[in-house]
């Protein structure tokens, strides 16, 4: 078994005390994703596991292995993602630190709409899709704080790119 | 982090015999565990990776739905049968945590987190006599906005902080368990016992046990129901209380009643006073207020906190 890191596959730490996160810093140098909290409270380790969001910070990286991880490395890998477009456009950022996290979870927030999974905010659970609202979208990424305050603009970026995507 | 070995269960047996190994924990997403570990409060030396164990969600020949321990939170919170069946639970699961904690976190490892406070969680700072029994307790007369109000003991005071329990209070679900003995069912309501003197010993589990599904029973109370939580901040926060609430009405009466608690209790805490005094009342707001009266009429809020 090995894991997979942005489609290349690396072999599992001997040591399972090593989290996701410090396997992707320390030994592979991705250093897009950033340690925030290293407690599970801010979401700026935020990658992705087989498609989904989760935090690097509380996942064993021995939990990965046979797994399937994208970091912001592997979604900027053909040019510049949508998502980062739009966070630019959109001032979705000022230090730029939470802002890896933020894609990370934005990319496989859309994709759960997509799929049909509610929030708590969405008024009805029997519906199938969820409209994207304002609304709908802090709710969704309320996992990613921002200290800088650059929520209003991430939410902007999202909602830009979902728009697209639905045109 | 002290070292540990880490292995993967293969099946609900294999857990049970990895488990029964010493200084063995299950792991499921490790969204508690791995944080409390990294925190120095919890220092298994086996992790048993159980998230490879069974998490189909599927109805049962009498109506219900069984979920299994390792279904993760956001998978049973989008499920269909859930949501049309029992969309407490889905509302309750979704006002918790974070979406990312919610796709790690299994329905097993849920019902397993620690009753706990930001006491518990400081190792180097506080005492706790949930980390060491008889040491002391320095949330009395600390910051006790987040701690009990309702059965807790002077040992202990934290509250067990999960949204989802709280559905499964009201819901009357049940808890199988894997043993050396073999399977056993037990009722949430009786799956968490009072902290008492040994806080550090939180649910009727024996070693070894390992929790292999849940089982949710036909409810009469499951169409017409409400879940509210209120909290610090608008979402991604610990409930200063929750409620789990639903009601069946036959003739303008209240038939059947179930209310369960979140954030004021070292357990989910199912309302039995509450539902006593609402069962064939008329549904009024006078009635909710005295059922809440006689609910918290054993209340012992700490300096601090208002009921």
């Amino acid at each position: 078994m090995a894991i997979e890191i942005n489609g290349r596959p690396v072999e599992a730490p001997r040591d399972p005390r090593v989290s996701l996160l410090d396997l992707l810093r320390e030994s592979e140098g991705l250093t897009g994703t950033k340690v925030g909290c290293n407690q599970g409270a801010c979401g700026a380790c935020t990658v992705q596991l087989d498609g989904e969001r989760v935090l690097s910070c509380l996942t064993l990286a021995v939990q990965a292995d046979g797994r399937s991880v994208t970091t912001i490395e592997g979604l900027g890998e053909n040019g510049v993602h949508p998502l980062q477009a739009a966070f630019i456009d959109h001032d979705g950022f000022q230090c730029g630190y939470c802002t890896p996290g933020q894609i990370c979870a934005a990319d496989a927030m859309l994709r759960e709409i997509e799929a049909g999974a509610p929030s708590y905010v969405t008024a009805d659970l029997s519906a199938g899709r969820t409209a994207l609202t304002r609304d709908e979208v802090r709710e969704r990424m309320s996992g990613n704080l921002c200290r800088c305050g650059a929520h209003n603009g991430i939410v902007d970026a999202i909602l830009d790119v979902a728009a697209r995507r639905a045109a | 982090m002290t070292p540990f070995d880490y292995s993967r269960a293969a099946s609900a047996a294999d857990a049970l015999r990895l488990a029964g190994q010493s200084g063995a924990m299950l792991l499921g997403g490790g969204t508690n565990l791995v944080d409390l570990m990294r925190k120095g409060v919890e220092r298994p030396t086996r992790l048993v990776d159980v998230t490879g164990l069974s998490r189909e969600i599927a109805e049962t020949p009498e109506g219900g739905v069984t979920i299994g321990a390792a279904a993760r939170n956001s998978a049973v919170a989008a499920h269909p049968l859930i949501r049309a069946h029992y969309p407490m639970l889905s509302r309750a699961i979704l006002a918790g945590a974070s979406a990312q904690i919610r796709n790690m976190a299994t329905v097993g490892g849920n019902l397993m987190q620690r009753t706990r406070c930001a006491y518990f969680a400081d190792a180097a700072g506080s005492r706790c006599n949930k980390r060491e029994p008889g040491s002391g307790c320095d949330a009395l007369g600390g910051f006790t906005r987040y701690h009990a109000i309702l059965g807790a003991s002077e040992a202990c005071v934290a509250t067990h902080p999960s949204d989802m329990c709280v559905a499964l209070a009201a819901l009357d679900a049940q808890v199988k368990v894997l043993g050396a003995e073999g399977e056993r069912t037990v009722p949430i309501v009786e799956f968490y016992r009072a902290p008492d003197d040994r806080p550090d010993i939180e649910t009727v589990l024996t070693p070894g046990e390992t929790i292999v599904a849940l089982e949710l029973p036909p409810s009469s109370v499951a169409a017409r129901f409400a879940y509210r939580k209120v909290r610090d901040r608008a979402s991604y926060a610990f409930a200063l209380v929750s409620v789990a609430a639903g009601v069946e009405l036959r003739n303008g009466r209240i038939e059947a009643v179930r209310i369960a608690l979140g954030g004021v209790a070292p357990r989910p805490w199912r309302a039995f006073k509450a539902e006593a005094a609402l069962r064939g009342e008329a549904p009024t707001a006078e009635a909710f207020a005295a059922a809440a009266e006689a609910e918290l009429a054993g209340a012992a809020p700490l300096p601090g906190k208002r009921v």
